[in-house]
Formats: structure tokens, sequence, C-alpha cells
């Protein structure tokens, strides 16, 4: 083999383990997960012995009232956790973005929640919830007020996983925006005060537009990670009360461990997986057009 | 426009003093320079003129008016920054008529205004323009229009030239010049390049650990520094400085040291009785040294060929100098030449406080 050939082969060598693991811990699972959604798949079978039926399992689900409604209730979720996240953080990020004794501490306290296991918090939370026992209650009878049915109500239901969800993902969104917001040029926010711009406008007109770029990306790994959240719901209320908070990754394990129809459970992941995909795409694309500008000013700033 | 007061101005960092007292007058219309080496609170300075920094004590009057804690918005200024500070999401004509949008005015006369400043700073025809597509020096001119529409009573600039290349440099310093004649506005300009200092001010102050050294008229720092420091910090190639003794030889005072003796004038007699037979700091700039004449006698160690001028390195006793001449015959290294300096030329300072005699 000649010097120049090999030199181009150095690379993939290089590339060839990483590949290898991806092609058997990433496209392998996909693949089975593909194949079987066109199965007739019952767990006591093995994959080979379960029927083809096509499309079948996919022209079920759009069907399916109880699928239509998990689905419903996912970009419900996922619609309100992100947007109710996205001001907290952002605002928090806002607020806490200055020089005053104390503030380190005060910024890794608000981390927290991002580090402890979800599982833990859905635990957590269920216990605070508890109709009789759970703190909420209690104070709230202690104040005189009649308890709150958090997690036997359906719409209550659905607001205690949002504020559960908001609790521990906010601070995501708070440390993105206060890097972002600290990396923004000190002295274009000077010159704004100089114009005359106040607290407000600084914040409107020169910090948000500088932090956009940010911004987007964050929501966008948000918007995803809403999509798959499993740990916490199930902890806390399973899906109920009726199909109230049953997220799809929720009704994807009922389906394939109560109901055992793992072709049904394997089709579903599949439309997940679509619908992460093209949010993933509008990030890429995204990510690619702001370096693609970047990359033009760059050229035209050195040929000026 | 108001004159400018800095009443007892100080500034502290936690346990650190930058400035201690500061006081300064800038009269109605006045181009002033703030000039002295890094770390020497000028910038501190006009940051606190501008209400980017917070005053520790003393007062900042503005006319009548003790701004020292309003916001800058109160304060009737527009500033000029070092990295130009442009709206990077706005584009030219955006970034110039930031400020006239935030105070409501109307829309067709801020277009108007924009207008006007972007002709005069041939910036027309990039209006629409994002910074990030312009060059260096077309961006230092949108920061220079985005002060001008404003129409502020006081410009502050902050080493704005200090990111352009030197031709661009000494262009931007014409158009500035050319400008400040046009308005006469109060300006307060930082630079650390004495070049800048002498060229644009109406009057210089040179600071040094955030005291003032000296303020006064470029001619007066030149002519007659106040303080050793002052006099090597002002003027291109900077003053030899060298160790003398004065001595009175037959009612002529002279200032002799090792390989020279140079009478000074009567004039300064009076004023110099004190120090006789006491070592004194002499300082002589490269262009006090006159060729021929034979007082002195002098190798050329290196000739730096600038144009009309040449610098010549060479050494009197033990002690390096720099002389400055006419680039007329041409120099050889090694070569001795005989030169004299009138004693007029020479300036003299306290060696223990450094200040002028």
């Amino acid at each position: 083999m000649s010097i120049a050939s090999t030199n181009r082969m150095t690379p993939y060598l290089f590339l060839a383990p990483a590949g290898l693991v991806l092609a058997f811990a990433l496209f392998y699972p996909i693949c089975y997960m593909i194949y079987a959604s066109f199965l007739d798949w019952n767990p006591s079978q093995r994959i080979g012995e379960a029927d083809l039926v096509g499309l079948r399992n996919y022209f079920k689900l759009f069907g399916d009232p109880a699928f239509r409604e998990s689905l419903g209730v996912t970009l419900k979720f996922a619609a309100v956790v992100v947007t109710v996240e996205m001001f907290l953080g952002v605002g928090l990020a806002l607020l806490l973005d200055r020089n005053i004794r104390g503030m380190s501490v005060l910024r890794t306290l608000f981390i927290l929640p991002m580090m402890i296991a979800p599982i833990v918090v859905g635990l957590m939370w269920r216990y605070m919830y508890h109709p009789t026992v759970g703190i909420f209650n209690k104070t709230l009878k202690s104040w005189g007020f009649d308890g709150v049915p958090w997690l036997s109500n359906g719409d209550w239901a659905f607001a205690s996983v949002v504020i559960a969800d908001v609790w521990q993902w906010t601070p995501f969104i708070f440390i993105l925006s206060l890097a972002a917001l600290q990396s923004l040029p000190a002295s274009a926010i000077e010159a704004s005060k100089i114009d005359g711009a106040t607290g407000w406008q600084q914040i409107i007109y020169i910090k948000l537009p500088l932090m956009l770029p940010v911004l987007i990306v964050t929501l966008l790994l948000r918007l995803i990670d809403s999509f798959k959240v499993l740990e916490v719901i199930l902890v806390m209320t399973n899906g109920g009360p009726g199909l109230s908070t049953e997220i799809l990754s929720l009704r994807i394990n009922r389906t394939a461990s109560e109901f055992r129809e793992l072709g049904e459970a394997a089709a579903m992941s599949n439309l997940l997986l679509i619908v992460l995909l093209i949010l993933t795409f509008t990030m890429f694309i995204y990510n690619k057009a702001q370096d693609a500008r970047a990359a033009r000013l760059r050229r035209v700033e050195e040929e000026a | 426009m108001p004159e400018i007061r800095l009443q007892n101005l100080r500034k502290d960092y936690g346990a650190v003093n930058v400035i201690e007292n500061l006081n300064l007058e800038m009269a109605d219309g006045e181009f002033t320079v703030l000039v002295g080496p890094s770390g020497c609170g000028k910038s501190t300075t006009l940051r606190m003129i501008a209400g980017l920094e917070s005053v520790t004590g003393g007062e900042i009057m503005i006319g009548d008016r003790d701004v020292s804690k309003l916001e800058p918005k109160e304060r009737d200024l527009a500033m000029v920054f070092q990295d130009y500070a442009l709206y990077p999401h706005m584009n030219v004509a955006k970034n110039m008529s930031f400020a006239l949008r935030l105070a409501r005015m109307n829309k067709s006369d801020i277009e108007t205004r924009v207008k006007e400043v972007a002709a005069t700073l041939d910036l027309t025809a990039y209006l629409d323009r994002k910074p990030a597509e312009l060059s260096g020096g077309q961006r230092q001119r949108v920061a220079m229009g985005r002060a001008l529409v404003r129409d502020a009573g006081t410009f502050l600039f902050d080493e704005p030239l200090s990111n352009l290349d030197a031709k661009l440099r000494g262009q931007m310093r014409a158009e500035l010049a050319l400008m400040s004649q046009r308005i006469k506005k109060n300006m307060i300009y930082v630079t650390h390049d004495q070049v800048e200092a002498m060229t644009l001010g109406d009057k210089i102050v040179v600071m040094k650990f955030g005291e003032i050294m000296q303020a006064g008229t470029p001619e007066e720092l030149y002519r007659s520094p106040a303080n050793k420091f002052v006099a090597g910090f002002i003027g291109s190639p900077t003053m030899n400085f060298l160790n003398a003794e004065l001595s009175d030889e037959g009612g002529v005072i002279i200032a002799r040291g090792d390989g020279f003796a140079i009478p000074l004038p009567d004039s300064r007699k009076g004023a110099l009785q004190a120090h006789k037979g006491r070592s004194i700091h002499l300082g002589i700039r490269p262009s006090g040294f006159v060729e021929g004449g034979g007082g002195l006698k002098m190798p050329v160690i290196l000739s730096e060929y600038i144009g009309a001028q040449s610098v010549l390195i060479s050494k009197l006793g033990d002690q390096q100098v720099a002389i400055e001449v006419n680039s007329v015959a041409p120099i050889r290294v090694g070569e001795e030449r005989e030169f004299t300096v009138q004693g007029d030329e020479v300036h003299l300072f306290d060696p223990k406080t450094e200040v002028a005699l």
C-alpha cells in the first residue's frame, strides 16, 4: 500500500473502534425496534416466532383514542413545561447576573435539583403531594384551607407533574442562560446605558437578542428532553388518574409490560423517535445556519 | 455647553485606592486629553465621569450639576469605546439611532439625523450592514457616528484608536481633529499615546498612579514639563536624562557631568542658586543637540534613519543618549561627531522629588 493511501486510511482506522461501538449500541437496537414494529409480538415468544403484520401496528395506533390522548398529553406537557421553564430560567439568570456577596452560593443552590436522580425527585414530590401527610396539604389545612387533590384529580395531577418538572429542569435553562449572559460583550451593555437604556430596555433590546442563539438551542434541547420524560411521572402518578398524565413514554412502557404488545410499543417508540429526530434536525440545521453565517461574516471581514 | 469640574475625586476598589484626590477643571468646549501609562487611572476617571464606575468620594460637576450619583443617561454625554461597543445584532443605522429611538424622537427626524451624520462620516453606503460586516476603520466610524447623532453636551473617548493599525490611526486622528473643530463640544479623550495627546488636545492632563502630574497645553507640557515624569513621557524620541552637578564658575552656572559641561543662561541663575554644588538630573531632548560647535565630541553607536530625520544613539561619558539630526550627510557608525547644547534647551530636575527646577 502506498504511503498516500495509508495516510488517507489513518483517520478511519482511529474512528473504527467508536464506529463499532455505535453500530452495536445504537444501530442494532434501532434496527431491531424498527423490525419489531412490523411484528405481532408477544413477550413470551422469541422474535423469530412472531408473525409479520406489516404496517398494522401503525394503523392500529392512529385509530387508538388512548394513544391519541397520550400523544396530546405529551405535546401539552412539553409545551407547558418548556414555556414555563424558559421564562423562569431566563428570568432568574437576568436577576442573578450581578456581583453580590453570596451570589455564587445561591447559583450553586439553584442548580441542585438538576443533579438529583429523577426517581428520587418523583418520590420526593409524591410525598409532598400526599393528600394527608404531604407538606402542601398540611400547610394549607393549618391555614384553614381545604386540601388540594394534587394527584387524584386529572387537572391537578397534570399541574403537579408540570410543577415537579419545572422545579427539576428550570436550573438547566438557568445555567445556560447565565453563561450566555456573562459572555455578552460588556461594553455593548455599557454603551446602551450611555445611550439611555433603562434596565428593562437593556434586557429587551440588547441582552435577549444577543442571547437568542443560545436560547434557541436550549429550548430545543429541553423540548427533546421533555418528550422523553418518564421516571418522575411514573413514580408520581403512573399516568393517572385516568390518562391525564400518561405521556408517550409511559404509554410505551405500559403497552410493552402490561398489555404485552411489543410490536405496538415498538411502533410507538418509532413515532416518538421521528418526532425527536425532527427536533434534533431543526437544531442541527439551526446550528449549521449559525456557523455558515459566522463564516460568511468572517470572510467579509477578511476582505474588508 | 457647561464646563466640567472634578473635585476631590476618589476611587477605591475594595481596599485598593486607585485615585486618591483628583481635581481638574475643563473649560467649556475644550478638548481635554487624559494621558499616562496603563494603570494610571485615566480610564477609571473617564468611566467615573461617564457613570459606568461608581464614585467613592468627591464630586463631578457638569455646569452647576453634581452628576456623580446620577445614572449615565442623566448626564447628557456620548461615549466612544476602545472596542467600539457596537450592538452586533443591529445594522449601522439602528446602531446610530438607538439612543434617539429610546428617547422616542420622531421617526423622520431620526432618519434625517442619521443620514446627515452618516454622510459626514462616509457611512451612507453601509447603513444596512451589521457591524460584523464592516472593517475596523468603518466600525470605528460607526461608533463615532453613534456618539455624534446624539448631540450630547459632552463626548467621552476611551482609547478609541488603539485597535486600529498605524496608518488608519493616523487618518482617524486627523478626522477626529477636524470633527472637534467643527463641533465645539466638551471632549474628554483617554489615550496612552502621547502623539495622539499632543495632536488632539487643547489641554493635556498627564497622569501617573492616580495623580495628575501636570495639566496644560501641549506646548506648555513640551516646553516646560513640571517634573521628570512628564518630561520623559511627552516628546518623541524621549528626553535624555543625565546626572550632573551645578557649579558656579566665574559667575556662570555650569551643569557638569561625565563628559560634558554646559553653561546655563543667566536668566535661571536666581532659581538655581540654592542648588549649587548639589547633584541634579539633567534632561536634554534629542532635538536639543545641535551639530557642530565643538562642545561635545560624541561617537555614533547606532543610527536610525527615519526619513528627513535620523536618530543617533551615542554616548556621553558612560551614559547613552539619543540625538535627533537632519539626515543630510551620510552617517557612519563608529565615526565621531561634534555637538553643542544650548543652555536653554536643558531641563533640570531635583533628583529626589523629580520636580523641575
